[in-house]
């Protein structure tokens, strides 16, 4: 299986009454809480931490998009992708994603992935989200009604632009275009491989199989609550006659590993509670714009987990987990010794049927040493006991296909 | 006064419901935010005088299509269409919030259209110093005292009427909240500022004194931009839903307004 390093980049100086003083951690998120001189150590540290991950081999590094946002600091994740594509070697450069219909022409979204293709040497999985309302119908005004079938415009121009090598017209019901012709084109062929993170709309799913891309479930609440979305996915997938190939599909898990368990428990108590405490500290306002949720979605009565959130918040009842016990309890962060970490991952992917297992070794405030030793422990002792899963059956269609690692070039000292 | 009729029209190969109710020259209603759900006891005040038409505008309850309708153009054309499907052509027209807000388009566009217009808190416009609240960042519970100063009257004109699946009429609220979205996200600004120089149509209107959607200067500020005759008549105690939560005033402004004598463009 594939075991891939996340980062969210979260602000990690929240103040500790944030939740009681502010509405929001996200679109009107107060900025005199931001710092630039502290956000210029934390991207930098984000950064080293990204790439040590890479040097310790995870097979993959993700970034990712948010707006407006105290837990994201990536409104644009090609900028550290691109840093990524000089500063890795061979770690797949997983861009999960560009939000497509936040960008017009939407062929800007072609060229910037083609560029980062072409410098990495073909290392790019290309992530397509829809989108969180808060990112794209508040903080970049788009219109919520609207916001899918320009998003599936969006996408069709761009998988065009990066496979048709003559130059055509684009006569959209969203965008025109008179000369569309990309230039610099992916390096590999036809496009890099295409994942989509979404919540858990069966539109999303039966879209997933007909294109044959990668559904990525990108939940913050863990592998419990993961379980029935992912349990759905695969019947469609029964329905639809396709094969249950786990690397049709991804997931994002947190963890802590530690020596031991109780040194586990104690380590990663502060940082976990920060992220569900402070960083998904939502104002439900911004969770369900109309129109957002297709009406078939919301007949399922399968909200958003962003929208899920926000009303378990706003009820007070089956409220998310805060405190560190329930957080553990609950699934949301998997703790314990190298063994036992293990043991749980096989059984996550193994019940999910996930091939790519995106995790989060930095969460909340963990601080730079914390990380760093968790991503090697990880990396030492996890990783060798998973990393043979599925192999031995299945094939990984979308993963990238870089050019040989002898052929491919490297960051070079040029000063004598 | 006669009971309830309904039939459809064709808007765009979707069916658009119309209710009509009451006997004598047609006076046609476009619906607010959530369109009209059922039917209201300030449309029984005005079918006590004249025939009301209420045709469903597209998305909203009785009618499919909004997620056909792309931009201001769009949106004129289906109410054009609408109207005149309907029989409303050169009649007199009463309509409440965003279903005012395209009345008003329409008025802009077309002179021959509408004989006298009545605009409850037509949406359309904004100014920064006095913003438009944001109708789509409201938590649910804040929502019904943003929209009406009587939550009690709201609250009866949203409910399920009996037999009626209260699932899908939930569902048919959430619609009609799309369609409006998809017409005035983010802002409600249409650009109808520069087009309400060409409304010649004799116009009154309405505008609840509590009004906390678009705040009640709004009204000046639309009056002395219209060219044509124009008439402001504040409701006290109500807000944006004037013609909800006080359906004796509303109405008795609005047919006094459309039967009055001496209307002249200015």
């Amino acid at each position: 299986m594939k075991l891939l390093w996340f980062h969210l980049m979260p602000y990690t100086e929240l103040p500790e009454d944030f939740r009681e003083k502010h509405p929001s951690v996200w679109v009107d998120i107060d900025s005199r809480l931001f710092d630039p001189r502290r956000a210029h150590s934390m991207y930098n540290e984000f950064m080293d931490e990204l790439e040590h991950a890479a040097e310790l081999g995870f097979h993959g590094v993700c970034v990712n998009e948010h707006h407006s946002n105290g837990y994201g600091l990536m409104p644009s994740p090609n900028l550290i992708a691109a840093s990524l594509a000089r500063r890795t070697r061979d770690a797949a450069i997983v861009v999960l994603g560009n939000s497509l219909a936040l960008y017009n022409p939407p062929t800007r979204v072609a060229e910037e992935m083609a560029m980062i293709d072409c410098i990495s040497g073909g290392r790019l999985v290309a992530g397509f989200p829809v989108g969180t309302p808060m990112d794209t119908c508040y903080a970049y005004g788009q219109n919520p009604s609207q916001i899918r079938q320009r998003y599936l415009e969006a996408h069709d121009l761009v998988v065009r632009a990066w496979t048709d090598p003559d130059p055509f017209v684009w006569n959209g019901r969203f965008h025109k275009l008179r000369y569309v012709n990309v230039w610099p084109r992916p390096l590999q062929l036809p496009h890099p491989p295409i994942w989509i993170p979404g919540g858990g709309s069966i539109e999303t799913w039966r879209w997933c199989a007909e294109r044959d891309y990668v559904y990525s479930y990108l939940s913050y609440f863990g592998y419990k609550a993961g379980l029935a979305t992912m349990r759905g996915f695969w019947a469609e997938m029964d329905r639809l006659g396709k094969d249950r190939n786990p690397y049709r599909a991804g997931f994002l898990q947190f963890v802590g590993v530690a020596e031991s368990r109780a040194e586990a428990m104690r380590i990663y108590r502060e940082p976990a509670e920060y992220f569900y405490n402070r960083s998904l500290h939502l104002d439900p306002r911004f969770a369900s714009p109309p129109g957002y949720s297709s009406e078939s979605t919301i007949r399922a009565r399968v909200g958003s987990q962003v929208a899920q959130a926000a009303a378990r918040q706003a009820s007070g009842e089956g409220a998310l987990a805060q405190d560190f016990a329930s957080i553990v309890e609950r699934g949301y962060v998997i703790v314990g010794s190298p063994d036992e970490v293990a043991d749980q991952l096989r059984r996550v992917a193994t019940e999910l049927n996930v091939g790519h297992l995106m995790l989060l070794l930095q969460f909340g405030n963990m601080n730079r040493e914390l990380t760093l030793a968790n991503s090697e422990l990880f990396a030492r002792r996890v990783m060798p006991q998973l990393a043979d899963l599925f192999d031995d059956r299945f094939e990984d269609r979308w993963w990238p296909r870089p050019v040989p690692r002898e052929e491919r070039a490297a960051p070079r000292e040029l000063a004598r | 006064m006669s009971e309830l009729q309904e039939r459809s029209v064709r808007v765009g190969g979707e069916r658009c419901r119309v209710w009509e109710k009451g006997r004598g020259a047609p006076l046609g209603f476009l619906g607010g935010l959530r369109g009209l759900p059922r039917w209201t006891p300030f449309l029984d005040r005005l079918a006590e005088r004249r025939r009301v038409v209420a045709p469903s505008l597209p998305g909203f309850p009785g009618a499919l299509g909004h997620d056909r309708l792309d931009d201001v153009p769009d949106w004129i054309a289906a109410t054009l269409d609408l109207l005149e499907a309907s029989g409303l052509e050169g009649a007199d027209l009463v309509a409440a919030s965003v279903g005012a807000t395209l009345a008003a388009e329409v008025a802009a566009f077309s002179h021959a259209t509408l004989r006298r217009l009545v605009l409850i808190a037509p949406l359309g416009l904004f100014d920064e110093r006095e913003p438009v609240a944001d109708l789509w960042a409201q938590r649910a519970s804040e929502l019904p005292s943003l929209l009406s100063a009587r939550p009690d009257r709201l609250e009866a004109a949203l409910a399920p009427p009996e037999g009626e699946d209260p699932g899908e009429f939930a569902l048919s609220l959430h619609r009609a909240s799309e369609a409006a979205a998809r017409l005035l996200w983010p802002l409600a600004d249409l650009g109808l500022a520069k087009r309400l120089h060409r409304i010649r149509t004799p116009t009154l209107l309405v505008w609840g004194s509590e009004d906390r959607v678009v705040p009640p200067s709004y009204a000046k500020r639309f009056a002395s931009a219209v060219s044509g005759w124009v008439e402001l008549r504040q409701i006290d105690g109500a807000g944006h839903t004037a013609e909800i939560d006080a359906p004796d005033a509303v109405a008795e402004a609005t047919l006094s307004f459309l039967a009055g004598p001496g209307v002249q463009a200015r």
